[in-house]
């Protein structure tokens, strides 16, 4: 600790010494040639003084003579003795007299050596400019906190690594100790016994046939493979490795998301920029890989080359599809048509370009000499047919191309002018290059807006159109027409968004149309209508009415109906209503009586008779009469037995229901006294209800009474606090929901079930877990000793493991 | 390297025999949970795989074409079977001091007889060996063995006497009196009396102590039987109305109305689903006593006065002199008996004798044991009662049934109430806790939708998240249902293939 502080005392001088001088540097230029004025004037008069420093010195050795005449020794003040007149605390010798170093001093000499250290000048310089001064140094007390946290996270880091295996014994259903002892289970017959052979021939022939295969030898024994690869990892590598893998797959998982998502924008603006972008990476790594791996790039020329004799030998772009043809027939009429044809065949021409490999400089410059002459001066004049597209292919491009070449892959042919063209399209063409993507974007938004604004104008007429086919035709035609005028672009994808734009402003006109003619219709087919209907659906409801109405007879018939079954009618209603209203009233009863229960319904079981094949024997001779009365007895006594049941019932349901409290005060607030009751809305105020009782367990048991009273007995007996680790009763009661004694197991599994939690070994020494055995203990964590519960073996593998267990048993 | 790996599958009936309470799921304390289930997984398969090996099988008597098996007479089944099983038909004519109440020991070796006159004999009765015989003096009510053949009591006409089997009066329990009926509760060693007096008694015969007196307030209590399943005893009175009583409850825990007249017999079965009523309405009910539902009632002309049920699920009842036996009761109604049997005399009591085909029948000549093919439980469970045990074997269950007693407190409805938390108290502690902390720490966590940007989490969202987390637990109960159900609905469905099927 010592040494430390030391240390850190030094290092605080450090800082305030910087600190300081940083401070310095930290001035304004002007504030800095200030201090420089007042410095020198001070360095100034110091040398005016130096005559007199002789008896200054004389004057200090008298003072020091004095001072230890006391006896206290006082500290010496250390003399310099430097030739020099300014010394710098920092050991840094000022060459002008009464100059302050200034860190361009410093770095003044960096200037020199331009090359080496450009990193720490640059520093410097950030130095120089940096204004904010250095934060004082912290205290000892918060320094010592600091060093108490970081210590403190240190420990409990270091100790959190027993979590796990404390945890683990913790939950352990059974410790053995000492721990670390070899796994118990089944072993070799090679560890096991050691002088055991194969014997006999057929023993020999298989063990050799199986190490041959590398099989396990012993029904649960590993393979040597399983075994190495168990050995191979430890946890930890493990879990470092799985947490690689897992980062890894995540990152892939969310590039393939990024990718797709990429893939469903539908904006081919967007692709083409992408594309443009993953180009000129290609290229940039190409030309790197040229620099520093030419044979890859080479490789990369080979598979470039791979693609253009691909391309040549498939017909894409050669302008022999179905689209091609149709804008082939087009490409009289169709200026848009006819550049469309020409992109196809120069994107062809581009794909298939050949390849100039860079191999060799001097040979490139042979060519780039043989090659100042330019093809074109060997082919045929170009003709300025922009009809023939066919003409149009050929011409003077390919030297620009060979030259791009040579330094670009041939996948991209927008990039290259196309030179050579029809004088307008050229200029065009070129303008089109010259244009950003936004500035495109721009352009194409223009277009639509223009394109809905003619819609706009012809639709604005619509309303005054009648609905005439002819008509309707005219305005379509007008609206192609200024739809042809309105089409500027010439590109492929201008072209078919103008003609979406088309057909959607079609179709939206179109809509617009039927839904003003729906519109216009029923007014219009209303009075059409009127007499259509007078005539045509007059009689279908003329006859419903027939059915409807009555006639006249049938009213005749009808009067003279009811005037002979009135009387009948009416006495019959009457006797009806009455009856229904009995009914009701008697169900009403019925219902009520329900709720108290209906004698009838008690003991409606229906009695089945039994044949008996021996009559008893009547031993009484008992008369005619009394029998009879016996008889009459037990048939009314069953009246007065159910209902006194009921009653009963009823008595012990109200003896259930909790009382309403009255905690009326009479006199409060009005006169009491004999016979005066207090007011009814004061009764009714303090009257407290008491909450319903749960309902009753023989509600629905008319024949039954089921006491509700608790029987508080058993509760002396029944667990009442829950122990540890269970918080809810129903999680308790499940754990001890089959019993554990010896009357409802066996043996064996009263053994297995009510083991003991440590076992310990006679004799052996447990030590605690050393260090080296976290890991391990780890590791063998999974497969630590635990009582068997899931297996319920059969009688002869019990036996064996019976033998083995020789462990004494301590709780 | 061995043709079949593992161990021998266990078939799902026998699994299903053994399982205790019903697996769930459980989100919290995983590993507990875990742990313990796989233990009550073990038990529940090795208790399967070690169930009885080679159980016998039980077997009912069959009639020729057209011949009802109630026609064929006890001597007719002593002339087909085998000597040992033709032995166990006889007369002990008996006619001076009945008639006879009797009962069997828990074994089925021992038979004890009490005339109403006074005569108390016990004897093994397979081999005819007469262990002791006396008269008492006095009217006798009833007769019940206690816990082994060594002790039994008797009811007689003041006190209840304790004898052992040599007829050595060894107790007389003055605090009960007038004792008309007894059952006893083996596994408590509990003998409850039913008095003349309207009282219900306990007495620990372990210790020798009244458990509890219960007055039952409906009089003359004549009628008992006791619910092996729970240990419930139940009391027949003479309003018709069945009461079932606990030592813990001073009033019924329940009361049923049976019969329009009084209550002649009452029998539970061995499982404690079934009870079989009779009363003077001369009706014969089934009820379901876990839902307390009738099942079946039949008329009898005659009506029943003692009503027995066998293990294997027989019922005899007793009108007049006839002993009839019923099978399956309570399954498709029965319109004829199983067996008839005409005794001497009127019968007094019956009783069917635990593991052996055998029906004890008291009467006013004395006693009649007759061969009821297919009651008793062939395969007994030599830890609990075993008919052949020997004297020493005797000794060393007795200790431990004495060490495995069960207190008359856990007597309940429910037998398994004890494996289950009193959930009362533990609110109440909950409660306190709660307060104690200022919180309650088993609330469960309220859904707070976290905050999310760009007009996310503007209120209606916000509470349009809260509304798709909310009962998010019962909605997934009813979620699992449904499927379960569509699962069963699927699985009912047969396919169009299936006729193909083996």
């Amino acid at each position: 600790m010592a040494k430390s502080k030391a240390a850190r005392k030094s290092g605080e001088t450090m800082k305030i010494a910087s600190s300081c001088e940083t401070v310095v540097q930290g001035m304004d230029d002007e504030d800095d040639e200030e201090l420089q004025r007042a410095l020198a004037d001070d360095i100034i008069s110091a040398s005016e003084d130096e005559g007199g420093s002789d008896d200054e010195r004389k004057h200090c050795k008298l003072l020091e003579a004095i001072s230890s005449l006391g006896g206290k020794k006082r500290k010496k003040l250390t003399e310099r003795s430097e030739a020099s007149i300014q010394v710098s605390e920092f050991t840094v010798n000022a060459e002008g007299e009464g100059d302050k170093i200034n860190l361009s001093d410093l770095i003044g000499t960096l200037d020199k050596t331009p090359s080496a250290l450009i990193k720490t000048k640059k520093q410097l310089k950030n130095l120089q400019h940096n204004q904010s001064t250095l934060e004082t140094p912290l205290t000892r007390k918060e320094t010592e906190k600091i060093q108490r946290e970081v210590a403190f996270e240190k420990t409990s880091k270091e100790v959190s690594r027993w979590q796990s295996v404390v945890l683990q014994n913790q939950k352990a259903e059974q410790l053995v100790f000492p721990l670390n002892q070899e796994p118990s289970g089944p072993k070799r017959i090679e560890h096991v016994v050691a002088g055991w052979k194969a014997q006999t021939p057929l023993e020999q022939e298989i063990f050799s046939l199986l190490r041959m295969n590398k099989q396990p030898l012993h029904d649960p024994v590993l393979t040597p493979t399983e075994e190495a690869s168990l050995r191979a990892m430890s946890l930890e590598e493990a879990k470092i490795r799985r947490a690689e893998l897992q980062k890894a797959r995540v990152l892939q998982s969310y590039y393939e998301a990024k990718a797709k998502r990429g893939k469903k924008i539908k904006s081919k603006k967007y692709h083409r920029v992408q594309k443009k972008v993953m180009r000129k990476e290609y290229l940039k790594q190409f030309d790197e890989m040229v620099k520093t791996d030419p044979a890859a790039a080479l490789e990369e020329l080979k598979k470039m080359e791979l693609s253009r004799m691909k391309e040549r030998m498939s017909l894409k772009h050669q302008n022999s599809g179905k689209w091609a043809k149709s804008k082939a027939i087009m490409a009289k009429y169709d200026d848009g048509a006819r550049k469309a044809m020409q992109k196809q065949l120069e994107v062809n021409k581009d794909l298939t370009q050949k390849l100039v490999i860079p191999a060799d400089e001097d040979e490139e410059d042979e060519e780039e000499s043989a090659e100042t002459l330019p093809d074109f001066v060997n082919d045929v004049e170009p003709i300025l047919d922009q009809v023939n597209p066919w003409m149009r292919g050929k011409l003077s491009t390919e030297p620009m191309m060979e030259e791009s070449n040579r330094l670009d892959p041939p996948v991209w042919p927008r990039e290259v002018g196309k030179p050579g063209e029809g004088q307008d399209d050229q200029e065009e063409d070129e303008e089109q290059m010259e244009e950003t993507e936004e500035e495109s974007l721009l352009r194409g938004f223009e277009e639509r807006r223009k394109l809905r604004q003619t819609e706009d104008v012809k639709v604005a007429p619509m309303p005054m159109v009648e609905n005439d086919d002819g008509k309707k035709a005219e305005i379509l035609e007008i609206s192609d027409d200024d739809e042809e005028a309105v089409e500027i672009s010439d590109d492929e994808e201008a072209l078919e968004v103008s003609d979406d734009d088309e057909e959607a402003g079609l179709s939206n006109f179109t809509s617009l149309f039927h839904g003003l003619v729906n519109h216009m219709e029923p007014p219009a087919d209303q009075p059409k209508a009127g007499p259509g209907l007078c005539q045509g659906e007059s009689p279908a409801l003329l006859e419903e009415g027939l059915v409807r109405v009555r006639t006249l007879e049938d009213v005749e018939l009808l009067s003279q109906d009811i005037s002979a079954s009135d009387t009948a009618l009416l006495t019959t209603q009457i006797l009806g209503t009455e009856e229904t209203d009995t009914q009701s009233a008697t169900q009403q009863a019925d219902k009520k009586r329900k709720k108290m229960i209906d004698p009838n319904e008690v003991l409606t079981k229906e009695a089945k008779i039994i044949e008996m094949p021996l009559a008893p024997t009547a031993v009484e001779d008992v008369e005619d009469k009394e029998e009879q009365r016996v008889i009459i007895k037990e048939a009314f006594a069953g009246d007065d037995v159910v209902s006194d049941f009921l009653k009963d019932k009823r008595k012990q349901e109200e003896a259930g229901r909790p009382k309403v409290i009255d905690l009326t005060l009479p006199g409060w607030g009005e006169w009491g006294g004999l016979g005066l009751q207090p007011s009814r809305s004061k009764r009714k105020r303090f009257r407290v209800k008491v909450a319903p009782p749960p309902p009753r367990q023989d509600q629905k048991l008319p024949n039954i009474i089921i006491t509700e009273k608790r029987d508080s007995s058993i509760a002396a007996h029944q667990v009442c606090q829950l122990p540890f680790p269970f918080e809810k009763p129903i999680q308790f009661e499940r754990t001890i929901r089959s019993p554990v004694g010896r009357t409802w197991n066996t043996q064996n599994a009263v053994q297995k079930i009510t083991a003991p939690k440590v076992v310990t070994q006679l004799g052996a020494i447990i030590e605690p877990i050393a260090r080296e055995d976290l890991i391990k203990h780890n590791r063998q964590a999974v497969t630590g000793p635990s009582i068997n519960l899931e297996s319920d073996q059969g009688p002869q593998k019990r036996r064996s493991q019976q033998k083995k267990k020789h462990k004494r048993k301590k709780n | 390297m061995y043709p079949f790996p593992g161990s021998a599958p266990v078939p799902e009936e026998k699994l299903k025999k053994f399982r205790r309470g019903v697996k769930g799921e459980l989100y919290k304390l995983r590993d507990v949970v875990i742990r313990s289930e796989a233990a009550s997984d073990l038990a529940q398969k090795q208790n399967a795989r070690y169930d009885l090996m080679l159980p016998e099988d039980a077997g009912f008597l069959e009639g020729d074409e057209d011949e009802d098996t109630c026609t064929i007479s006890q001597d007719d089944i002593v002339d087909a079977v085998d000597i040992t099983a033709g032995a166990k038909y006889f007369n002990l004519t008996l006619s001076q001091f009945g008639p006879y109440r009797l009962d069997y020991s828990k074994t089925g070796r021992h038979l004890l007889l009490g005339g109403r006159r006074g005569h108390v004999t016990c004897l093994d009765w397979q081999s005819k060996q007469l262990m002791c015989e006396m008269n008492v003096m006095e009217t006798v009510n009833d007769v019940k063995w206690l816990h082994s053949e060594a002790l039994f009591a008797v009811a007689q006409k003041k006190w209840l006497y304790i004898y052992d089997n040599k007829g050595i009066e060894l107790h007389c329990i003055r605090k009960f009196n007038d004792v008309l009926r007894m059952q006893f509760l083996p596994y408590h060693f509990l003998l409850a009396t039913a008095s003349a007096t309207g009282f219900l008694q306990y007495l620990d015969v372990s210790v020798g102590k009244e458990v509890v007196a219960i007055c039952t307030k409906a009089g003359r209590l004549d009628v008992m039987a006791h619910n092996p399943h729970n240990a419930i005893i139940h009391l027949g009175h003479s309003n018709g109305t069945v009461t079932l009583w606990t030592p813990n409850q001073r009033e019924p825990l329940v009361k049923m109305l049976c019969h329009q007249g009084g209550v002649r017999s009452v029998a539970v079965d061995k499982t404690g689903t079934y009870m079989v009523t009779s009363g003077m309405d001369k009706k014969l009910k089934v009820y379901d006593i876990r839902a307390y539902r009738p099942l079946q009632s039949y008329f009898l002309p005659a009506g029943a006065s003692c009503l027995s049920l066998s293990q294997r699920g027989l019922l005899s009842a007793a009108t007049g002199d006839i002993v009839q036996v019923y099978r399956d009761v309570w399954g498709i109604p029965v319109t004829k008996p199983y067996m008839a049997h005409r005794a001497k005399g009127s019968v007094w009591g019956v009783h069917f004798c635990p593991f052996e085909d055998v029906l004890g029948v008291g009467h006013g000549e004395g006693f009649t044991s007759m061969v009821v093919p297919g009651a008793g439980e062939p395969n007994f469970d030599g830890l609990d009662a075993n008919p052949y045990r020997s004297a020493k074997q005797r000794q060393e269950w007795e200790v431990k049934a004495l060490l495995e007693k069960i207190q008359p407190e856990l007597i309940g409805l429910d037998p398994s109430q004890l494996s289950q938390v009193d959930h009362s108290t533990w609110e109440q502690r909950h409660e306190d806790r709660v307060q104690v902390l200022g919180f309650d720490p088993l609330a469960k966590e309220k859904f707070t939708p976290r905050l999310k940007t760009k007009g996310r989490s503007s209120s209606g969202k916000v509470e349009k998240r809260k509304k798709q987390v909310a009962h998010e637990d019962q909605r997934i109960d009813k979620e699992r249902k449904e499927k379960e159900k569509k699962k069963a609905a699927a699985a009912g469905q047969k396919s169009a293939l299936d006729r193909f099927r083996k």
